[in-house]
């Protein structure tokens, strides 16, 4: 399968062809078709992961179990050496020039087994999902058909083994999400929001393109093997490479929601609530901070990461924790809460990267996807059955818990989880992050971590407090949803919980950074044992989150002074409303750098558009209409039907010449045969043959 | 007797038979001609034959004396049903197919 791992995104590629072609003709409208492919593909991914911890195991030796590792000290700690496990390649080139070579290809290894499953599954859990959610939707064949082109699109980025290829899944990626989260584009809001996804994204993509272009002429190939060994090697140009870091970077932030490009990402929860599971946990997103786990060599030079000083990476990543965590405290949206955790959490993954945690970046990319996916399918659930499809936690929700016991309860695990508490997923990979952060010196971002950590544990218990505790504030008659939605909550919580013993440090449990961590073209990096004061800290801390803010909801009479404080005291009001306004970011984009587009540069382009490309389409038109008279004068007149009629006149001529030797008598024949049999003999002899 | 002295006859019966042939207006005369060609032929190869003492010829003339027998029928037929359309055997008349 590893081999062969194409057909993985090629699966849903085709279902989105039949789903366009032939979903409407179908008694399920299509659905049945993505949910198989999809299925076909997790299938497959499953294999490939199979196949793929068989390689690494049989490479190191002993085929030791995951209880066997309890007795080994750490694989990693010290410089203890490992087997080398070469990544599986299959490349086919499209055509070549000059010794460069253009096609498509796989680049298979623990990385990309781990997110192939893990698309996949989330994926597959989005299908079947929809199906309850989007019952008797309007453009159900159609949400099918992108759904599928979004997994076939993001597949295809994280199988690929040129930076070409994941352009292209890239941008696949982005257009689907434009498409989806714009599903409803009925109302003006929602193609807005759409609108504001793409145009985002679209301002990271030129630093994507710029990147790859730069990298091409530094490494002389678009292979990411290639280009990945040549930042590590000792020709590398640093300056070309922190070039390519910094545009990459653009292209992460835009991508993954970094600050300040983050903007668009809870407007895109206009979108259906499983898309935005998907985009979220799965696909769109995580693109950003998959590209920066691809090329991590490429940061890893131009960033100068090993050394321990702050980077822009590193940097951006701190902003994101704490921007999108406060955010997350003034939204009423139970998804806008979860879209601006989000955020946080992707910047958790960017600064790990930018500390030189690889494994612990995309050890928590592994396990946010799990909770996240199941926290917005949680929310998705709420709106569907609950609150009447209303998101508004504080008009429509509330006390929620007694109505939907599955759900409740799976969003809970989804919380602690996404809270750090021990021993959800969220716990081990959170922690991982601090803990090598920490150790390689960048101790300010241990403490921006940390800070995080408490104030995503304490939104997180506001949200909760605000959907499932209390009265209920709707009007509706909240019941829980049926099976096809609690189903894929149920299996979501449940890697939500287990997820994070793959690389549970505290037991010595390293699966994940053995079987994904590359050995071929990659740094070294610091494995560092785990730190039981920090986990301590970091625990007691999402501990003291929850707490403060359940004292906060739970027993606001006791508050006394505090309660309202945003209305009275001044201060605590303008902070508050400068978190409501977002930062005032969106009034900056909206009102002074597109108002000066539309401005300045939009009269500009319109005298452009009038002049300049208006003469030269009308200059255009003038001259392919020359061009047609000519053509129709010279060449079709007299070349052309020249040629026709002149075999006509021809065939005619020659026909009335031969008509006399068809005299139609029988001895006349006989003497041409005769006379030309002579002829011949008479040559014969001449050429005395 | 030499070999010139059939082949010297054999070209005088096929030259009688070519002209018989292209001149003559009777079509059954016409198929004579042919006959005398043919037969021309045949004694070619026969004589050949004899004298290269390879049995080869004589085989063959026997096939074409049989063939000739066919072509006889087929043409005789074919006068027949021109006699029946046009009530004359002359050649010079069937020419219907003119172009």
């Amino acid at each position: 399968m590893l081999d062969n791992a194409w057909i993985i995104p090629a699966i849903p590629a085709v279902s989105f062809f039949l789903i366009l072609f032939f979903g409407k003709r179908i008694p399920t409208k299509g659905a049945a078709i993505g949910i198989t492919a999809l299925g076909a593909s997790f299938v497959l991914s499953c294999v490939a992961v199979y196949q793929w911890i068989d390689r690494v195991e049989s490479a190191t030796g002993g085929k030791s179990s995951g209880l066997a590792a309890f007795g080994r000290s750490l694989v990693t700690h010290g410089g203890e050496t490992k087997p080398v496990v070469e990544p599986v390649l299959h490349h086919v080139t499209w055509w070549s020039n000059a010794g460069i070579d253009f096609g498509v290809g796989i680049r298979m290894d623990g990385l990309a087994v781990m997110m192939l499953f893990v698309v996949t599954l989330i994926s597959l859990l989005v299908h079947i999902y929809s199906t309850a959610y989007l019952h008797n939707d309007i453009r159900y064949t159609h949400y099918y058909a992108m759904l599928s082109l979004f997994s076939a699109a993001m597949l295809t980025l994280v199988v690929a083994d040129n930076t070409l290829q994941l352009m292209l899944g890239w941008e696949g990626v982005g257009l689907c999400s434009f498409a989806l989260i714009g599903h409803w584009w009925e109302e003006g809001a929602n193609s807005k929001a759409a609108l504001k996804a793409f145009f985002t994204t679209r301002t990271g993509d030129i630093g994507l393109l710029i990147g790859v272009t730069v990298l091409f002429w530094a490494a002389r190939s678009f292979d990411i093997g290639r280009i990945n060994a040549y930042a590590l090697s000792p020709r590398a140009d640093h300056s070309m490479m922190l070039v390519a870091a910094s545009c990459l970077m653009l292209a992460i932030i835009g991508k993954s929601g970094q600050f300040p490009l983050h903007t668009w990402l809870p407007d895109a929860m206009a979108g259906p609530t499983p898309v935005s599971a998907l985009i979220h946990a799965a696909t769109m997103v995580v693109a950003g901070v998959y590209l920066g786990a691809r090329l991590y060599p490429v940061f890893w030079n131009g960033f100068s990461i090993g050394n321990g000083g702050v980077n822009f990476m590193v940097l951006i990543g701190g902003i994101t924790i704490i921007i999108g965590a406060l955010l997350a405290f003034v939204q009423d949206d139970i998804k806008k809460v979860l879209a601006y955790s989000t955020i946080s959490q992707l910047g958790y993954m960017v600064m790990a990267l930018g500390a030189g945690a690889w494994v612990a970046a995309v050890f928590h990319l592994f396990t946010h996807a799990f909770f996240k996916a199941l926290l917005f399918l949680g929310a998705g659930s709420v709106s569907h059955s609950g609150s009447h499809h209303s998101f508004d936690m504080k008009k429509d929700m509330g006390g929620l818990r007694k109505f939907m016991p599955i759900t409740f309860w799976t969003f809970i695990v989804g919380t602690l989880a996404l809270a750090g508490i021990f021993p959800f997923a969220g716990f081990w990979s959170k922690d991982e992050i601090l803990v090598t952060a920490g150790n390689s010196g960048y101790d300010f971002f241990l403490i921006v971590g940390l800070v995080g950590a408490f104030l995503t544990a304490a939104y997180m218990t506001r949200c909760v407090y605000l959907t499932f505790f209390g009265e209920y504030r709707g009007h509706g008659h909240p019941h829980e949803s049926e099976p096809v939605i609690t189903v894929p909550l149920i299996i979501l919580a449940v890697f939500a919980v287990l997820a994070g013993f793959l690389n549970a440090a505290a037991f010595h449990i390293e699966k994940f950074a053995s079987w994904v961590e590359p050995r071929v073209a990659f740094p070294e990096l610091v494995h560092p044992a785990f730190d039981y004061p920090k986990a301590a800290i970091s625990l007691s801390i999402a501990a003291i989150g929850i707490g403060v803010a359940a004292f906060f909801f739970f027993k606001r009479e006791k508050l006394g002074k505090l309660n309202g404080l945003t209305e009275r005291n001044k201060v605590a009001h303008a902070g508050y409303m400068f978190l409501v306004n977002k930062y005032y970011l969106d009034a900056l984009y909206e009102n002074v750098i597109v108002a000066s587009i539309r401005g300045g540069i939009a009269r500009g382009s319109y005298w452009f558009n009038q002049h300049v490309i208006d003469g030269v389409v009308n200059g255009t038109g003038k001259g392919t209409k020359a061009v047609g008279q000519w053509t129709y004068e010279f060449l079709d007149r007299k070349v052309v039907d020249g040629a026709v009629n002149g075999t006509a006149e021809v065939t005619a001529e020659s026909g009335g010449l031969l008509r006399y030797f068809q005299a139609g008598r029988v001895q006349r024949y006989a003497l041409y045969m005769f006379a030309a049999v002579g002829l011949l003999a008479l040559l014969l002899l001449i050429a005395n043959i | 007797m030499t070999l010139n002295n059939f082949l010297i006859l054999s070209a005088f019966l096929f030259c009688t038979g070519l002209y018989g042939t292209l001149a003559r207006r009777n079509a059954v005369l016409v198929l004579m001609s042919i006959e005398l060609m043919l037969n021309a032929v045949n004694l070619n190869l026969v004589a050949f034959s004899a004298f290269r003492e390879n049995v080869t010829g004589q085989v063959f003339s026997l096939f074409i004396i049989t063939i000739a027998a066919a072509e006889v029928g087929v043409g005789l037929a074919i006068v027949l049903l021109i006699y029946r359309n046009s009530r004359s055997v002359d050649l010079d008349q069937a020419d219907q197919l003119k172009g």
